[in-house]
C-alpha cells in the first residue's frame, strides 16, 4: 500500500474510536480542513493556470488524512485530490482542464518559429498537404512529397549520406519549438565524435512519419532520422520522438522503425536525448537494421 | 433491387450495396479518406432513400467481406436463426427502422429479431435514423450480462474506472484507484491501460486490484487491458483476472493485424474457466471504434458504419461481459469533430444493442480533434438516456497515460442524478456501507481517496 505501517497504525487507531462495528459513518472520523483549496487568486493577484503548480495543486478541502492525500498525489501526474462542487468539477479544477486543453490546441494548430527553423539553418519543404486541416485529415498526403520538392532535396541536400536527420512538425509545433535547438546540436556533436558523417538537414511542414521513407529513397541515406511533434496531452504539449530506420522504404512495415519518444523537459530532456539516439544510430549502423530487429 | 433514384431531376445512380451503404452514412471524414463518402448532400440522400427501399435479405445477402475469406463473415451467416429471419427478411429496411420504432414492437420482439440479422442489415437500418432514432429505439433494448455482479439492468448506469499511469507505477495506480472508487466508480469494471505489454507489469497490477477488491469486498470486476496473449501468460503464472480483454476488427484481416485470431480468444475463454477470478459466465471485453479496420486497411472497401456493425458480430460470438466503442480516440481523419464523433456513439451504441451486446462507450477525444469537454458531456448524456450501459471515468477527464480526455470520475454522479439512474445494485449498496453514498447521492465524504488508506479494508 501506499505506506504501509502508517496506514495500519492509522487503522489501530481509527477502528479504536469507531468501535468494532466495521462499518464507518461520514460522522466518526477526524476531519482536516484546508479552506482556501479552491482559491484562483495568490498575492493578490490572479494564477497563471498553466503552471505545473497549479496542475498539481490538492483542491480537495476536507480528508480524513490530508498528508496522505498529498502523498498520494505524490504518486502520480494524475488529476487526484480534486475534491468536487455537488457532484461537479470544483471551479479551479475545471478552469485549469479548459486552460491546458487550450493549449494543447494551440501546439496543434500553430506553425513552428520561422525565426528558429533561420536559427537552425533549416530551410523547409512541404509535404502534399496544403494546409493545416488537410494535414490533420489526410495522413496519406501527409507521407508524400511531389516530384519537384524531391528535386528541390536532390539539389540542397548532400546526396548518399550515412545518416539523414530532418524534423517535421508532426502533431505539435510547439514540441520542435521547444526541443530541437538543444536536442540537435547534443545529436550531431554526438555523430561526429563517434565518426558518422550526417547530410544536409532540413524541416518539413505538415509532416507524418513515414514521409521518412520518401526522404530515405530520394537522398539514398543509408540511415535516415527524423523529429517529430507527438500528439499533445493535457500534461505536456511538449513531447517530441525521434523515429529512426535502417535503409527505408516506401511500404517496409512499421516494425522496422526504431523510436525514441516522450523527449522533453519532464520526460527525457533533449539534450540526454540527442546523445542517447547518436548512440542508438551507430548500433543501427552496425547492425546494419532497425526497429523489431534491433532487438532480436 | 432499385439501385438509382431522382431528386429534384437529377439522377442518382449506385453502383451496389456496398456503394449505397457507405454513401448513405452521415458525413465521416475516415469515409471521405477511403473515398467512399457520397460528394454531396443531395447523393447521401439519395443514397438514403435507395437503402430504405431494399429489402433487409438484400442487405443478408451483401456482406461486406466475401464468406469464403473471413470467419467474421462466416461465424456471422450461419449464425443466423433462419426461423427470426424469415419473419423480416421481405421488409424494406425502411419499413424495417418503422417497426423498431413502433409503440407495438416490444423489446422481446426485438431481441428475436436479433436473432435472424447479420451486421449489415443492422448497419443498413442506423444509416436512415436520426440521432433521437437511435436514442429512442437503443432505449427499448436492454442486454444484460454477469461476471461477479450483473451489468445493463434497467435503470443502472455503469462506470469503468480507468487509473492509467504513464510509468504503471503500483502506487499511482492505487492513488487514482482510490480517488475513483471515492467517487462511486467502477461498479462495471476496475481496468488499467497498460503502458508495459508484459506478463510480470500486468500480473503485479492485477495482483494490486485483486488486493483491494478482496480488502474492501467490492462487488465489482478487474482486469488490465494487455494485448490478449500477454494476459494469458500472466493468468499461467497466476495473476488474478475476472476478464480477459481484447481490440478487436470487424474482419478477420483487421483482427490478424491485431496480433490475434478467433482459436486465440476460445484459448482465453478456456483458460479463464480454469483459472479466472470471475464468477461469470460472460468473462470478455472487447473494445471497437470506427474506422480501425481502414487504418489497418483490413475494410475491404467497406464504409466504417458497416465495419463497426460487424465488430459487434464477431463479439457475439463470445458471449462477452462488456463491449465499448472508444470513439473519440482514433482521431481526426475518422472523425473530424463533435458532431461526427457524437454521431458514432449514437450509432456504436444503436448497432451494438440491436446485436445483442451489452454496450458501453468510452466517451472522449484526442486534442488534434474538433471537439472538447461540453460534446463529450453531451455526447455522455444523450447515450445514458439511451440506456448506455457504462461509460469510462478517469481522473478529472485527464488520462495521463493514453493523453487523452474521457469521462472525469465526477461525471457519472450528476449523470445518474438527472436522470434516475443507479449504480449495479450491490455496487451502490458497497458505496453506502464505505458511507459514499446514501438515498441515490454522494455524501460528504466522496471525493477523499484517503478513507481507503484510514483502514486496511472493509
Amino acid at each position: 500500500m501506499v505506506d504501509e505501517k502508517l496506514v495500519a497504525s492509522i487503522t489501530r487507531a481509527v477502528l479504536e474510536q469507531i468501535g468494532s462495528a466495521g462499518v464507518t459513518g461520514a460522522c466518526c472520523a477526524p476531519v482536516a480542513h484546508r479552506g482556501d483549496a479552491g482559491s484562483l487568486v495568490q498575492n493578490g493577484e490572479l494564477i497563471d493556470l498553466r503552471t505545473q503548480e497549479n496542475k498539481t495543486a490538492i483542491t480537495l478541502e476536507r480528508a480524513q488524512n490530508m498528508d496522505m492525500v498529498e502523498q498520494m498525489r505524490k504518486t502520480t501526474p494524475a488529476r487526484i485530490g480534486v475534491g468536487s462542487a455537488g457532484p461537479r468539477l470544483r471551479t479551479r479544477t475545471y478552469l485549469t482542464l479548459r486552460a491546458d486543453h487550450a493549449g494543447a490546441r494551440d501546439a496543434v494548430f500553430r506553425d513552428v518559429d520561422e525565426d528558429l527553423l533561420a536559427r537552425m539553418g533549416l530551410f523547409t519543404v512541404q509535404t502534399l498537404c496544403s494546409d493545416r486541416n488537410e494535414h490533420l485529415t489526410r495522413p496519406d498526403l501527409g507521407r508524400q512529397l511531389s516530384e519537384e520538392t524531391k528535386r528541390e532535396l536532390r539539389s540542397k541536400c548532400q546526396m548518399s549520406p550515412q545518416v539523414q536527420v530532418y524534423v517535421a512538425d508532426g502533431l505539435s509545433s510547439q514540441a520542435i519549438d521547444a526541443n530541437i535547438e538543444d536536442f540537435l546540436p547534443a545529436l550531431m556533436d554526438g555523430l561526429q565524435d563517434l565518426g558518422i558523417q550526417t547530410g544536409t538537414p532540413f524541416f518539413m511542414r505538415y509532416g507524418r512519419v513515414p514521409a521518412m521513407d520518401v526522404v530515405s529513397e530520394t537522398l539514398d541515406a543509408e540511415v535516415t532520422m527524423v523529429l517529430v511533434g507527438e500528439r499533445p496531452g493535457l500534461v505536456t504539449a511538449n513531447s517530441m520522438s525521434a523515429y529512426i530506420a535502417y535503409r527505408a522504404k516506401v511500404g517496409m512495415p512499421e516494425g522496422r522503425r526504431t523510436v525514441v519518444s516522450n523527449i522533453h523537459s519532464g520526460g527525457v530532456p533533449a539534450p540526454e536525448a540527442g546523445a542517447h539516439v547518436a548512440q542508438l544510430i551507430k548500433t543501427i549502423l552496425e547492425a546494419r537494421t532497425s526497429g523489431v530487429d534491433l532487438q532480436r | 433491387m432499385i439501385l438509382k433514384t431522382t431528386l429534384a431531376g437529377r439522377t442518382y445512380a449506385f453502383k451496389d450495396v456496398k456503394d449505397v451503404m457507405a454513401k448513405a452514412n452521415e458525413q465521416k471524414s475516415g469515409d471521405v479518406l477511403a473515398g467512399l463518402a457520397a460528394e454531396t448532400d443531395s447523393e447521401r440522400i439519395a443514397a438514403k432513400e435507395v437503402l430504405a427501399n431494399m429489402l433487409m435479405s438484400d442487405l443478408r445477402e451483401h456482406p461486406a467481406v466475401d464468406y469464403d475469406i473471413d470467419d467474421v463473415t462466416r461465424m456471422d451467416q450461419d449464425g443466423v436463426d433462419t426461423a427470426q429471419y424469415n419473419r423480416i427478411k421481405n421488409m424494406t429496411v425502411g419499413e424495417f427502422r418503422e417497426w423498431l420504432l413502433s409503440y407495438d414492437t416490444t423489446e422481446a420482439d426485438i431481441k428475436g429479431a436479433t436473432r435472424g440479422m447479420t451486421a449489415e442489415m443492422v448497419a443498413g437500418v442506423a444509416k436512415i435514423m436520426s440521432n433521437l432514432d437511435l436514442v429512442y429505439a437503443a432505449h427499448k433494448i436492454h442486454v444484460e450480462s454477469e461476471c461477479n455482479t450483473v451489468a445493463g439492468r434497467r435503470g443502472t448506469f455503469s462506470t469503468r474506472l480507468q487509473p492509467n499511469h504513464p510509468t504503471d507505477d503500483v502506487e499511482g495506480i492505487t492513488a487514482s484507484l482510490y480517488e475513483g472508487l471515492s467517487y462511486g466508480c467502477g461498479d462495471m469494471l476496475i481496468g488499467l491501460n497498460p503502458v508495459n505489454d508484459t506478463s510480470a507489469s500486468c500480473k503485479a497490477i492485477l495482483e494490486r486490484f485483486d488486493d483491494v477488491k478482496r480488502r474492501w469486498q467490492i462487488p465489482t470486476q478487474i482486469c488490465v487491458l494487455a494485448h490478449i496473449t500477454t494476459q494469458m501468460e500472466a493468468v499461467r503464472q497466476g495473476a488474478p483476472t475476472d476478464l480477459i480483454f481484447q481490440s478487436i476488427a470487424g474482419s478477420q484481416k483487421g483482427n490478424e493485424s491485431f496480433g490475434f485470431t478467433t482459436e486465440t480468444i476460445r484459448e482465453a475463454q478456456a483458460l479463464l474457466r480454469e483459472k479466472g477470478t470471475a464468477k461469470g459466465p460472460n468473462v470478455m471485453y472487447f473494445e471497437t471504434g470506427q474506422g480501425s479496420e481502414l487504418s489497418s486497411d483490413s475494410h475491404f472497401g467497406a464504409d466504417q458504419v458497416t465495419m463497426e456493425a460487424r465488430c459487434y458480430a464477431y463479439a457475439k460470438q463470445f458471449q462477452p461481459f462488456m463491449v465499448n466503442t472508444v470513439v473519440g480516440f482514433i482521431g481526426p481523419e475518422y472523425l473530424y469533430d463533435s458532431k461526427q464523433v457524437m454521431r458514432a456513439g449514437l450509432e456504436d451504441h444503436f448497432m451494438a444493442k440491436l446485436s445483442g451486446i451489452p454496450m458501453g462507450c468510452d466517451c472522449c477525444y484526442t486534442n488534434h480533434m474538433m471537439a472538447d469537454q461540453n460534446d463529450l458531456e453531451t455526447l455522455t448524456l444523450s447515450l445514458a438516456a439511451a440506456g448506455c450501459n457504462y461509460v469510462i471515468g478517469v481522473p478529472a477527464s485527464d488520462d495521463v497515460m493514453l493523453n487523452y480526455q474521457s469521462n472525469a470520475y465526477h461525471d457519472a454522479a450528476a449523470v445518474r442524478e438527472v436522470l434516475g439512474l443507479h449504480p449495479i445494485a450491490e455496487f451502490e449498496r458497497w458505496c453506502e456501507r464505505v458511507g459514499i453514498m446514501e438515498n441515490g447521492r454522494l455524501t460528504d465524504r466522496a471525493g477523499d481517496p484517503s478513507i481507503f488508506t484510514e483502514r486496511s479494508g472493509l
